[in-house]
């Protein structure tokens, strides 16, 4: 719901700016498929960039302000906090996140407080900050403000190279062109990519682009995967056979008698 | 040379994980044991999840164990009706370990019942093996003998029914006791991701008094039993087990193990269990330390799965 309230709020923003400001957002990556095979190691993707505006446009261009947000499907995740038991450190208080993207990357051309304002960032969902995170509590969904274990999900995220929010990475190489490069470590989630791009003027959302690339595992990383989650049985029994295979080569090139 | 692992999904270093299974063979071939207990909180150090470090190891310590077996078997150094007889309860037990696995990974327990389980398990059996192994080398330095039997001593279980000759080892026990040892490894190896020969040796030659000609071999044969039954009901169950890493390991494992035979067949026996016991009694303590001393952050995610 939340989420077709702020698309709705960003349409009607878009169409109300559009009479006044005619500029067009033009976005591609580099790559739109991601392949983890046995030697990956992570990857960056190049995001790039145009802002188009009509020749007989009277109105000054610019300058101009990009926020790119990239996120990775979503997923649930249990947050656990520990607590000393008996001289010892256990786990006691855990919350489940209902569904956190599993990757998420804010890359902008500066600090957000200073494209637009508090008001608009909430609405748009702009950062990590912005971005909802809702709890499963009692049954319930819901947002929870100032939750320690929402702060200590995004620091560990972000620890972990998920989750990152840098407000230089967008570069303009002229006033309408633009790159920003995505790094994706290695242990990034695969599954389907969303980037969505927005353009800001004067603390104003003018223009909007979504598009998306996919990491998958390829090959033989696939058909591990697919073989281990589908066909467990089968899965183990090979691999038993691989370790009586491996330890029967080892007694015969080993023998010593 | 990096590699990325399917299962564990994390990229290691093939050499890195290489040397390790070298280093825990090495150790392994020189003490007749399977070298779970090191192996799997080594792969936890270097960040793989303990659940997939543990579902792994069982699968690298099949393999080694089964080579091991092999030259055991051609010297017929096997105990066949106490291999069967153990394996009766180490599968019971297997599947115990494995349920109980699933379980505390649901509760969120499950790294702090593998921790726990580790400081127990080692810290005692640590502390027995130095103390059995000092003693012992005190003995002989003052030119005793080495006793290892002491015969004509009954345990409370020699009077127990169902009795059973067991040949090759030549004594003739309950087979209750047996199939309780048996129950208690199969148990502990699923749920630690350890072979458990560093526990199954000790017990087989102080409770049952199995002779030291068949012991390391029947203890190979049923770890290895155990730990194929444990890597094919984790593969089935918790979908944890990584073939790749399991497959490294392995390679690493297995040719460590044969220069390790040779270093530990120079060395005298009850040093070479005071050193076993030392290390046992080191990984217990290192264990101990990360739940005694304050972590440096009190949170942990575990992920549950993709939403709909």
């Amino acid at each position: 719901m939340r989420h077709a309230i702020a698309a709705t709020l960003a349409i009607a923003g878009l169409v109300a700016a559009a009479p006044a400001r005619a500029e067009q957002l033009i976005t591609t990556l580099t790559n739109h498929r991601v392949l983890i095979t046995s030697n990956y190691t992570g990857v960056e993707l190049v995001l790039f960039g145009a802002i188009e505006h009509e020749a007989a446009d009277p109105l000054r261009h610019g300058p101009y302000d990009i926020v790119a947000t990239i996120t990775a499907p979503r997923e649930a995740l249990r947050t656990r906090r520990k607590s000393r038991v008996l001289g010892i450190w256990v786990n006691t208080a855990a919350r489940t996140f209902v569904d956190p993207p599993s990757y998420l990357a804010v890359l902008a051309s500066a600090p957000l407080d200073v494209i637009t304002n508090a008001d608009n960032r909430r609405r748009l969902q702009l950062g990590i900050a912005g971005t909802p995170l809702p709890e499963l509590i009692n049954n319930d969904i819901g947002e929870v403000s100032n939750d320690p274990f929402r702060a200590a999900l995004v620091q560990l995220m972000e620890k972990r190279g998920l989750y990152s929010e840098k407000p230089n990475a967008v570069t303009f190489l002229t006033p309408t062109l633009f790159r920003a490069s995505i790094e994706l470590p290695a242990q990034v989630p695969i599954g389907d990519y969303e980037v969505d791009v927005k353009l800001f003027t004067e603390g104003a959302m003018i223009a909007q682009t979504n598009s998306g690339f996919e990491i998958e595992k390829f090959g033989f990383e696939q058909f591990v995967v697919d073989t281990a989650r589908n066909h467990g049985l089968l899965y183990g029994l090979a691999t038993a056979l691989m370790a009586l295979v491996t330890g029967w080569i080892a007694s015969v090139v080993f023998r010593r008698d | 040379m990096e590699i990325y692992l399917p299962i564990a999904d994390i990229p290691v270093n093939v050499f890195l994980v290489l040397a390790m299974g070298l280093a825990v063979g090495f150790v392994s071939g020189m003490f007749g044991v399977g070298g779970g207990f090191l192996m799997t909180p080594l792969l936890i150090f270097i960040g793989v999840q303990p659940a997939v470090a543990v579902a792994s190891v069982t699968t690298h310590v099949a393999a080694s164990s089964f080579s091991g077996a092999i030259a055991y078997w051609r010297r017929k150094a096997i105990d066949v009706t106490l291999v069967l007889t153990l394996l009766a309860g180490g599968i019971v037990g297997s599947i115990g370990g494995v349920a109980l696995f699933t379980l505390l990974r649901a509760l969120d327990q499950l790294d702090l019942m593998i921790g726990l389980s580790y400081v127990t398990l080692l810290t005692i059996v640590g502390v027995l093996m130095v103390g059995e192994s000092a003693r012992a080398i005190i003995r002989s330095r003052q030119g005793k003998p080495v006793e290892l039997r002491r015969p004509g001593s009954h345990a409370w279980f020699h009077g127990l029914p169902l009795k059973v000759r067991f040949k090759r080892s030549k004594i003739y026990v309950s087979a209750i006791p047996v199939v309780a040892i048996g129950f208690i490894i199969g148990f502990l190896g699923a749920m630690m991701g350890i072979g458990g020969g560093f526990l199954l040796v000790p017990m087989l030659i102080y409770l049952l008094r199995v002779p030291t000609a068949t012991v390391i071999g029947t203890s190979m044969v049923l770890t290895f039993l155990t730990m194929v039954s444990a890597t094919v009901l984790h593969a089935a169950t918790n979908h944890l087990v990584d073939a790749v890493l399991a497959l490294i390991l392995m390679i690493g494992g297995v040719t460590g193990a044969q220069f390790g035979a040779h270093a530990g067949a120079r060395i005298r026996g009850e040093w070479l269990r005071l050193l076993l016991g030392l290390l046992v009694l080191a990984v217990g303590l290192r264990f101990a330390f990360d739940l005694v001393l304050r972590p440096d952050d009190l949170y942990s995610i575990r992920v549950l799965g993709r939403g709909p």
